[in-house]
Parts: structure tokens; sequence; C-alpha cells
């Protein structure tokens, strides 16, 4: 059984207009993925900058490694915001050296570089950076000082699908060396790759926390038929659960058999008949009613 | 606790952007010379020249003086009847950059026998009329305008990269975040700021020198005193204004907000501190104003080490002040800073 590293409770943090968290309660334990997942104003950035030790929360406590955060937390977190300008005129290798004389003890930043897949750009200057490059050496700044525990904020967002895959083989490369990663994503299917454990958060509460597929499970036992609109017109379905996207009609159903049968009694092609069972996605939208914004 | 490695960290990488950066860098060194080039082009002749007369008890004067200081076209100012303001007008008298020098009461008057302003405002005092004023001359080589506006400008100079250069680039960082990712990390405020200050006080210091002797060889000044001490001038009076950008940029995450504010500070002090025309004879007010800027202090200990050739004792009064402006402006700064 692993040990507590970070410890949450009742955490409340009040603007004079909005109660951006609203008394939270996590327990992270070491080595595992964690990711936070909300809409847009749900209160996880503002909760993770608390982690995080940028902002002070209202109430509540906060406990690494069982005491408040401090310096030794500082100098054993890794932190990659989702946006963080880096020195211009300065290159990739020198940003590196720099972050890494911080700390008193630091990661060895030949390995970095290369585990970064950063070798190609270590003379470039910060300006000259493509999107993946700049996250890759934000992640690296993150691990400088071989932390225990890493803040991911968004980390792929707008990245291209490739790019994407690439940092999503760096966090699993993370895992498996036994560090514990907090992550904050609109991505599900990131949050479903790479997630041990997930939390949902609206309207500064936390609305459902689990594994991916223990919550999936909880919520769902039912998988969705997927049709082109036209396939089926003319033909009654107001019996079932049924929802429009992007010119298809979804079946919700526990009984897929069933369904079948009443399409093909109704003559209806099945050439184009899609089954999946459900995703993070609906339960994301089952949960806030809201849909992801990149 | 400061950790002198976390400090040589920023102070290396903040060096190292600012020489890389070529325009701002251009623009830091280009900016004098430009502007002393022009003043040394446009004062190369005695155009338009004013006579300039420094009056000692006016109150008391007597009939023929006030007949005399009633003169239009001739540009009497006050002089305070202490030995210490006569000892500072007769230098003045010296260097040609006043005509005369008249005690109103006791009917004296000093000129120098090498000017030509001075012989001639001489004349207009004798006049056709039967006088008693008593002649005092004094001798001593011409101070020219530019000798005399060389140390405003390298300090101003200085005041523009101090302001500027620091309040800009702490703006700036904020807004991006960078300012952020440095909270994540061990850094302290304290780190920080000072990194920003060194870096920018050896900045200032090599580019100041760069004008000072590039100007010296194609434009040729007087330079009478140690070069040490100058070095001294400059440098705290960097710091003082390093640490007045320091305040301004200490929570403003707006460009716009900072160059405004950045202006609002500059702009006054770059009219008002003496740098372009001597506050002598300047409405009390507004040499009381001047005192509260640090740029008049620096203006005035250069000017002081470069023309009359002063020791540091002679401008301790000016040190003494930028030292207490450096400490009270950093402290503030350090303790309003705010990261995000």
């Amino acid at each position: 059984m692993s040990a507590d590293l970070l410890q949450i409770k009742n955490l409340v943090k009040h603007y004079p207009t909005v109660k951006a968290v609203n008394g939270i309660d996590i327990t992270l334990q070491s080595g595992i993925c964690f990711g936070l997942l909300g809409p847009n104003g749900a209160g996880k950035t503002t909760t993770v900058e608390i982690l995080e030790g940028i902002n002070h929360a209202t109430s509540g406590e906060i406990l690494y490694k069982g005491k408040p955060l401090g310096d030794q937390f500082r100098k054993e977190a890794g932190i990659m915001f989702q946006s963080t300008a880096l020195q211009d005129f300065i290159t990739v290798r020198e940003t590196l050296k720099m972050f890494s004389q911080f700390y008193p003890e630091h990661a060895d930043l030949d390995d970095l570089i290369s585990r970064c897949n950063l070798t190609e750009y270590l003379d470039q200057d910060n300006r000259q950076l493509s999107g993946g490059q700049r996250q890759r050496l934000l992640l690296a700044i993150a691990l400088v000082n071989n932390p225990d525990i890493i803040f991911l904020d968004e980390p792929t967002t707008g990245l291209d699908p490739q790019a994407r895959r690439n940092f999503w083989n760096l966090i699993n490369d993370i895992k498996a060396e036994g560090k514990t990663i907090v992550l904050t994503t609109h991505y599900m299917d990131e949050a479903y790759t790479l997630c041990d454990e997930i939390a949902i958060m609206d309207h500064g509460k936390i609305i459902a926390q689990g594994t991916p597929k223990s919550l999936l499970e909880e919520n769902f036992n039912d998988v969705i038929l997927q049709l082109p609109k036209a396939e089926l017109k003319g033909l009654d379905i107001s019996t079932y659960t049924t929802h429009e996207k992007n010119g298809h009609i979804e079946i919700t159903t526990c009984d897929v058999n069933e369904v079948i049968s009443m399409l093909i009694k109704n003559n209806i092609s099945l050439a184009q008949l899609q089954i999946r069972p459900r995703t993070l996605d609906d339960l994301f939208l089952e949960l806030t009613g809201k849909e992801l914004r990149a | 606790m400061m950790s002198f490695k976390r400090f040589l960290a920023l102070l290396v990488t903040r060096n190292k952007e600012f020489l890389r950066d070529r325009s701002s860098l251009s623009w830091n060194i280009l900016m004098p010379v430009l502007i002393v080039a022009g003043f040394s082009f446009a004062f190369s002749g005695d155009i338009g020249k004013q006579f300039k007369v420094g009056v000692i008890n006016e109150e008391a004067a007597t009939e023929q003086a006030k007949e005399f200081v009633a003169l239009k076209y001739i540009d009497f100012y006050t002089v305070d009847s202490n030995q210490a303001s006569i000892t500072r007008s007769i230098n003045k008298v010296q260097r040609h950059q006043v005509d005369m020098l008249l005690d109103a009461e006791k009917q004296q008057y000093w000129i120098n026998t090498e000017s030509p302003g001075g012989y001639l405002v001489e004349k207009i005092l004798l006049g056709s009329k039967q006088t008693t004023f008593v002649k005092q001359t004094v001798s001593g080589k011409q101070i020219r305008y530019i000798d005399w506006v060389i140390p405003g400008i390298l300090s101003m100079n200085m005041m523009f990269s101090a302001l500027f250069g620091v309040g800009f680039v702490i703006v700036r960082y904020r807004k991006n975040g960078m300012l952020k990712r440095l909270k994540a990390t061990p850094i302290t405020a304290f780190e920080y700021l000072s990194a920003q200050v060194v870096s920018r006080i050896i900045l200032i210091m090599v580019v100041t020198a760069f004008v000072f002797y590039g100007t010296h060889f194609f434009v040729g000044f007087v330079m009478n005193g140690s070069h040490l001490n100058l070095f001294l001038v400059f440098a705290l009076g960097a710091l003082s204004m390093i640490s007045l950008g320091l305040i301004i940029a200490a929570r403003i995450s707006s460009e716009e907000t900072a160059g405004g504010l950045l202006n609002l500070f500059s702009w006054p002090m770059m009219f008002f501190s003496g740098v372009w025309f001597s506050l002598e004879g300047a409405a009390p007010i507004m040499q009381s104003i001047a005192e509260i800027f640090p740029l008049t202090h620096v203006t005035a200990a250069a000017r002081a080490i470069m023309i009359d050739g002063a020791e540091l004792i002679d401008i301790s009064y000016h040190l003494i002040i930028l030292t207490i402006q450096s400490i009270v402006f950093m402290l503030f700064g350090a303790w309003f800073f705010k990261w995000d």
C-alpha cells in the first residue's frame, strides 16, 4: 500500500464575487497519476494553484508528506503551468541550466535532455521553439529538480495529435519511475489513458472521484448505437433515449440485441452502424451537463 | 536565506538576455551619443546669448544699483548673501557661466577679464554717468554649455535605462507568467530583485563608461575630477533610480500602465532636475520639488566632479540623499513586490 503523499482537507477559496473552491477533500497516494477534470470555471485551476503553493486558500488544510506546504515541498515539487513564457534570447540549454541552479540538487541534465527529446534544439533560442518542443522544455523544467510530485496543467492543449501522443509517452515514462502526477486536462481520452484516478469538479466541488473504469461502471450499464440520421428517416424511435450528434442519431440502450432486432425488422441498413461503450466524455456531460471546451 | 547560487544564475541569464537583444543595446548606447552630438553641433557658435548677472543684497540696493537691475534684456537672478553662495557665484563668473556678480548694497562687482560678456555688461553698468562701483576681477577658463550639460545627459540616460530597463522587464515577466513560474521555485523575491538590480547596474555602468569615453574622444569635454569618484556617483545614482523603478513595477501587470507611470516619473525628472538648465533662479517651489528627484542629485554631484573637480566630501550631501533614497526605495519595492 502506497503512502499518502498529499492530503487536502476541506479546501475553500472565496473571491469577493465567487466561491471558486467550495470545500474539497482529496488524498493522493505516491506513484499515481491523478487527473482533475472540469469545465472552464469549475475551480480546478484555482485548486491546483493552491496545491502548487502559488495561490492561498481561504480555509482548509494541505499536507505534503504529513506537513504543511513549505520549503521541502518547493524543492520536491515540479510544476508545468498551462502558459509560461520563457526568457527571450536564451537557449534551451541555458534555460535548463538556470532552473537547475535554483535547487540544491537537480536531475542529470544530459539525461533530462535526452528523455524529453530536446537534444536537437539545445542551442535554439526559446522564441524559435514549436509548440511541442516548447511543451517538452517546460516539462523538462518541471523535472529539473528530480521532483517527487509533478503538476501538469493542461500540458497538451494546442498540440497536434502526434505531439500529444509523444507527450503522453513522456508522461508514461515519468509514471514508470514511480513519481506522482497531478494532471488537469480538457481531453477525456488523455485522462482515461494516463490517469489512475480522476476527480471531476464543478462549481468548486468534486462531483465524482475514482478510477476512470470504476466511474464508468458506476454510472453506466448501457452502450451507444450510432447511425446516420438519414438512415432512420421515418422510423419512430421515441421510446428510446436518443441524442443527435454531427448528423448521426445516438441510441442509448442496455439491450443491444433488442435495438438491432428492431432496426432489422424496419429494414434499416446496418452497414454504417457503430456501437461504442460509454466514455469519460459521456460521463462528464452526464455529470456537469456541459460541453467540454478546449 | 539568500542563496548566492540562485542569485548568480538569475544575474547571468538576465545579462545574456540584455546583451543579445541588439536593438535594445544599440539604443542604450546610441541615444546619448546622438543627443551629445546634436548639442555639440547646436551650441558650436555663440548664438542668441543673453547677459546673465547675479545680484547680492538686492533688497538693500543703492539707487544706482536699482537703476542697473531694472534694465531690460539682462537676466538678473538673486544670489544669497552668505559666503558660500557668493563663492559659488564667483566660480561661475570664472567659468563664464555668469557674466557678472553684483553686490547691490556695497556697489561692488566681479567680472572675468577674459569674458567678452563680462566686458560688455561692465560697460552697461558703468554707463555714461559717474558711478562709484568697485571692480573685482577674476579669471578662468570658459565652461561651454556642452561641458555643463554632459553630466546631466549621462545621468538622464542612466535614469531612462534604470527606470524602463528594470520596470518594463519586470512588468513584462509578470504579464507573461515568467514571474509566476519563478515563484514556484525556491527563488525568493529578494534574490530575484537583487539580480535585476545588480544586472542593470553593471549594464548601466558599462554603457555609461562607453558613452563617457566615446563622447570625450569625439566631442571633448572638461573632466577635472576623479574618474573613480564619478564612477561611485553614477553607481549610487543608478542604484537609487533602479530601486525607484522597482517600486513602480512592484505590482503592475500591464505594460501600458507601467509605461504611463514610468513616463510620469521620468519626464518631470528630465526637465526639473537641472539636466538642461540651471535651477538657480528658478521658483523656490520648483527647487524644492527637484530636491526629491534622484536625478537632481546625480546630475549635481557628477557636474561638481567633472567641472569643479569636487572631492567626495564636497558632494557628501548628494551622496547621503542618494544612499537614503536607494535604501528606502529598495526596501519598499521588495516589500511591495508581487510575483503575479
